[in-house]
Formats: structure tokens, C-alpha cells, sequence
């Protein structure tokens, strides 16, 4: 599926839309990791959540659940969101 | 006169230093919106700098291993993603992630507890001289991690993360300093790799001598703040804590409740800091200890009365030195602002080099670098406008890696003898000052 990489995370991927494939929000990361080492670990903690600033909508829903099944056709969107100074 | 102990030591580190190789000084500076590095040239007269490394990351400790002299580790996170390391062999001009950056075991593995999450590493440590590869980190919350492949990959270490009477010394986020727990202060005896020291904001000091094993309270003769118990580790707040390179058996701490030093074997810490003016107080974070000499010490009182606003004193100021192990303090402010300057300096962000006379470096929170060549007589600003520095050590790093000067030269910060800056902005102006220099 499509992924799309907000610009703080694109020192991993070199580009703003990526390919990865997995039939849940956790297998796509997973895979991501695979293809760029570290990635995950910037956006899902070692307790497996979701960091604070770090959003995923999957064409246009917001995915909550790291278990949330999805669609190979989907395009995922993960978003950083911006705050602090 | 030097005993065969100090002896002992010395040479020690003068053979982690590798003096196999030419080196040079470095200034590591570590700050809320990226790293930069000063290298020195050997009159301490002029810095080139190279910089920003990571901008925009907030870096909160950068370390070169003495071992080899070009292995940095950077601590790093951003506003927005999660905390991570970076690695670089030669010297900064090239940086790789850590494969496996600290991390605390799933909640599962907790011993029942709540799992916990890094926020930041907050301090590195390379390990002893004759570990190569080995680095400790501490991190917020508390937690400390050990690295055996020099920094690519980290896993917890020894039972303290998950050990429950350790996590409930460790608190909570409440009870920790403004921007989150600290495990910090990660010190290893240059003389036996398996004696370890290790400091908490909150949590207390504590000591190993079973190589991290297990750990015990190392408290007695600390005050704590008035109405709780000081038996009680969780309410203890030692800021920052050095071992003296000199007599290895000498500690001296700043912590939030005064300044300390702990001659071992005794276990109780000795009150040093009533000898400070009572008009300036004996709280501030940093604790840097002279390289050859265990009397001495310095420290950057802050102003800890009413509301705490870890400012300096009255707007002034100094650095105070101890040549007497604690019995009397001097106040050493010549060059520095004489008014209206409030700024403070964190625990990580001041130093001490090995030359003779001893270089004195600190990052203040306002973005200034300043320097003694002469143990803090005098004190000259190398530079200014950076962002708020947490942290600077300075090291001998080899000369001549191949690529890191062509690439880093960026200014110069030339210093007058009257403490001002002139400073080339352009590659070609830093060659005409290097040339002048």
C-alpha cells in the first residue's frame, strides 16, 4: 500500500510516499522497519503505543489501534503532529 | 607529590587517551535545537566550528569515547518522535542510528510494575579503559542501559529498571526535575570496571561493586528538603556527582540540598557547602573536579531561594572554586558579566580539561560558551546566540580524520585577550583567521 512520511521521518525513507505491505496498521509498520531500519520505533513506543505526537489515518479515518485491520488498496497517512518551540 | 596510587591512575588514563596519537581539544556541545562541535587549536587561542549537527533534534548529551579519540554518541529526540542515538566514527563527519536504541522491557517482563517508556537518554558514560566498546546510558525516566558494541545497540541493565524497590525510589514524573526523572552521574572506578556509581534526580546515589549486579544506597550525611525523611532515597536529589581522576576514592557531588564530598571506604558524605557566602547559596547543578589535584573542585551556584528560579545569584554570575577539599570556597568571576545576567548552567554543561593549567568550559541556558585557560581566573566567551545548552564536555580527539575539517569549517572564533569574538562566517574568512591565527 501507499504510505505517506511526514517530513520529520523522511531522513529514513529519502521520500515523501513509500511502498509497504500488511493486512494491519502493526504489520505495515513492521514491514516499514524492515525496509528502513528504526523507523518504527520513532512513532510506536517500546509498550507498543502510539508516541503523542504521531497520527495514522488510513484515507481519511484515524487508525487508533495498532490491530486495526486494513485495505491493500488503502493509503496510509502517517502524521506528525506539530507543537512545543 | 604523587603517590603510587594517583600514579597508578594516571597512567591508566593516559593509556585510554591513546597518546599513540596526535590529538586535539574538542568542545562537545549538546543543545535544545542540535550538537556543535569546537575544535581547539593547542594554545586554546582559537575554535573552529562545526555545526549544527542534528538540527532542530534535542540533543541532550554528545560524548567522545577516550578509548579511540573519533567514536562520538549523540543522545537525540524531537518535539515529535520518539528518543534515539546516533553514532558517528569519524568525528562527525559521518552519523549512524543505533540499531537498538534504550529501551525498557515490555510491561510484561516489569515484575508486575506499569511498563515504562524513554523519553530521552539523558546521559552517556563510556566504560571503563579496558572494556573497549562498552557505554552505559541513563535516561528519563530512570533507567540504565548498557551498550557492548560501542554504542549500536543498547538493552537494560543490571535489575535496577524493574527492581520494585528501585522503582519506587525512582517515584514518579511528579516527583522528578521539571522536564522528567533523570537517571544520571554514571561513573565507573578507573580501577576496577565492576565498581559503579549512579545518581537518580529523584532517587538518590547509589553503588555497585558486583560490575551492576546489584546496587545499594549511598546516602548518609545528605540533607534533604526539610520535613521528609532522608532515609528515604525517593526524596533524595543529588544533581550531579564526579569521581576525582586523581584519588579514585574521592567523590564530590552538588546536589539539590548543598554540596558534598564522600572519602571512601566511609559512606557519609561531608556538608562542604556551608563555606559558601550565604548571600549566594550552595545549590547549582554542575560538579566538575580539577584532573590531577582531589582538593579542588568548582561549582555554578544558582539562586535556589523561594520559588527556585535557577538563575544566577542576583543576576551575577560566578564560578566558585575549592582548593582546600570543601573547607573554603572563592568566589572567580573576572571577565564574566558583572550584572543583569540571568542565566544558569545545567549539570551536564560544564567541564574540565587535562592540560596544565586546567581549561574550565561551560554552556550557559542562554546559548553562551565560555572558557578559562587558567582554572578559572579568567573567563572569556567563545560564543554566543547558540540555543540553550545542556550540555558541554570537552576531549582530546586524533588529529587529521580524513574529510571532517574540509567539511566543518564553518567560522572561527578568534578570542581577544579582552574576551571578545571576532568571528569569520564564510569558509574562506575562517582560512584567512586560521592563516592569521
Amino acid at each position: 500500500m501507499k504510505v505517506i512520511i511526514p517530513s520529520a521521518l523522511r531522513s529514513y525513507t529519502e521520500r515523501g510516499e513509500v511502498e509497504a505491505s500488511g493486512t494491519t496498521l502493526a504489520a505495515v509498520l513492521a514491514d516499514l522497519d524492515q525496509r528502513y531500519p528504526g523507523i518504527r520505533f520513532r512513532m510506536i513506543d517500546e509498550q507498543q503505543q502510539m508516541r503523542p505526537h504521531i497520527r495514522f489515518f488510513l484515507d481519511g479515518e484515524q487508525l487508533r489501534e495498532l490491530s486495526r485491520p486494513l485495505r491493500a488498496s488503502g493509503e496510509l497517512i502517517i502524521v506528525q503532529a506539530l507543537s512545543g518551540g | 607529590m604523587m603517590d603510587n596510587k594517583e600514579q597508578t591512575v594516571m597512567e591508566a588514563q593516559h593509556r585510554s587517551a591513546g597518546t599513540a596519537d596526535s590529538r586535539h581539544l574538542v568542545l562537545l556541545v549538546a543543545t535544545r535545537k542540535g550538537a556543535w562541535i569546537y575544535h581547539g587549536d593547542p594554545a586554546r587561542d582559537s575554535w573552529r566550528v562545526d555545526g549544527p549537527h542534528f538540527l532542530g533534534h534535542i540533543i541532550s548529551h554528545l560524548v567522545l569515547d577516550p578509548r579511540d579519540g573519533r567514536t562520538l554518541l549523540a543522545a537525540a529526540k524531537t518535539g515529535h518522535l520518539g528518543p534515539t542515538l546516533f553514532r558517528s566514527t569519524d568525528l562527525g563527519r559521518s552519523w549512524k542510528e543505533a540499531a537498538r536504541p534504550p529501551a525498557f522491557a515490555p510491561a510484561s517482563d516489569s515484575e508486575g510494575l506499569p511498563g515504562r517508556t524513554v523519553d530521552h537518554t539523558f546521559w552517556l558514560t563510556p566504560g571503563h579503559a579496558d572494556e573497549a566498546d562498552v557505554w552505559y546510558a541513563g535516561t528519563s525516566p530512570q533507567g540504565l542501559f548498557r551498550s557492548d558494541d560501542g554504542g549500536l545497540s543498547w538493552a537494560p541493565f543490571s535489575t535496577i529498571n524493574d527492581d520494585p524497590q528501585f522503582r519506587k525510589w525512582m517515584g514518579s514524573a511528579q516527583d522528578g526535575t521539571p522536564d522528567g526523572p533523570k537517571l544520571h552521574s554514571i561513573i565507573v572506578d578507573p580501577r576496577d570496571s565492576r565498581h559503579l556509581y549512579l545518581a537518580m534526580s529523584g532517587g538518590g546515589v547509589h553503588e555497585s561493586v558486583d560490575g551492576g549486579g546489584s546496587f545499594k544506597p549511598l546516602l548518609d550525611g545528605l540533607d534533604v528538603v526539610e520535613g521528609f525523611d532522608r532515609t528515604d532515597p525517593t526524596v533524595h536529589d543529588p544533581h550531579c556527582v564526579r569521581l576525582c581522576p586523581s584519588n579514585p576514592d574521592r567523590l564530590y557531588q552538588q546536589n539539590h540540598c548543598g554540596i558534598y564530598r564522600l572519602d571512601r571506604p566511609s559512606e557519609e558524605w561531608l556538608n562542604i557547602g556551608t563555606s559558601m557566602p550565604p548571600t549566594v547559596g550552595n545549590v547549582g547543578f554542575p560538579m566538575v573536579v580539577h584532573p590531577r589535584d582531589a582538593d579542588t573542585a568548582w561549582v555554578f551556584p544558582m539562586d535556589g531561594t523561594s520559588v527556585w528560579p535557577r538563575t544566577s545569584p542576583d543576576g551575577m554570575p560566578a564560578v566558585y572554586a575549592t582548593r582546600d577539599r570543601g573547607a573554603s570556597w572563592q568566589r572567580l568571576d573576572t571577565g564574566l558579566p558583572a550584572s543583569q545576567a540571568w542565566w544558569t548552567v545545567k549539570r551536564q554543561a560544564m567541564t574540565a580539561d587535562r592540560l596544565d593549567p586546567v581549561g574550565l568550559y561551560f554552556g550557559t541556558s542562554s546559548g553562551e560558551l565560555w572558557m578559562s585557560r587558567d582554572e578559572g581566573l579568567r573567563w572569556q566567551c567563545i560564543a554566543r546566540h547558540l540555543p540553550e545548552i545542556y550540555a558541554v564536555e570537552v576531549a582530546e580527539a586524533v588529529d587529521g580524520m580524513p574529510g571532517v575539517e574540509e567539511a566543518t569549517t564553518i567560522a572561527i572564533a578568534k578570542m581577544s585577550e579582552t574576551g571578545t569574538i571576532s568571528a569569520a562566517t564564510t569558509a574562506a574568512e575562517a582560512a584567512d583567521a586560521a592563516t592569521a591565527a
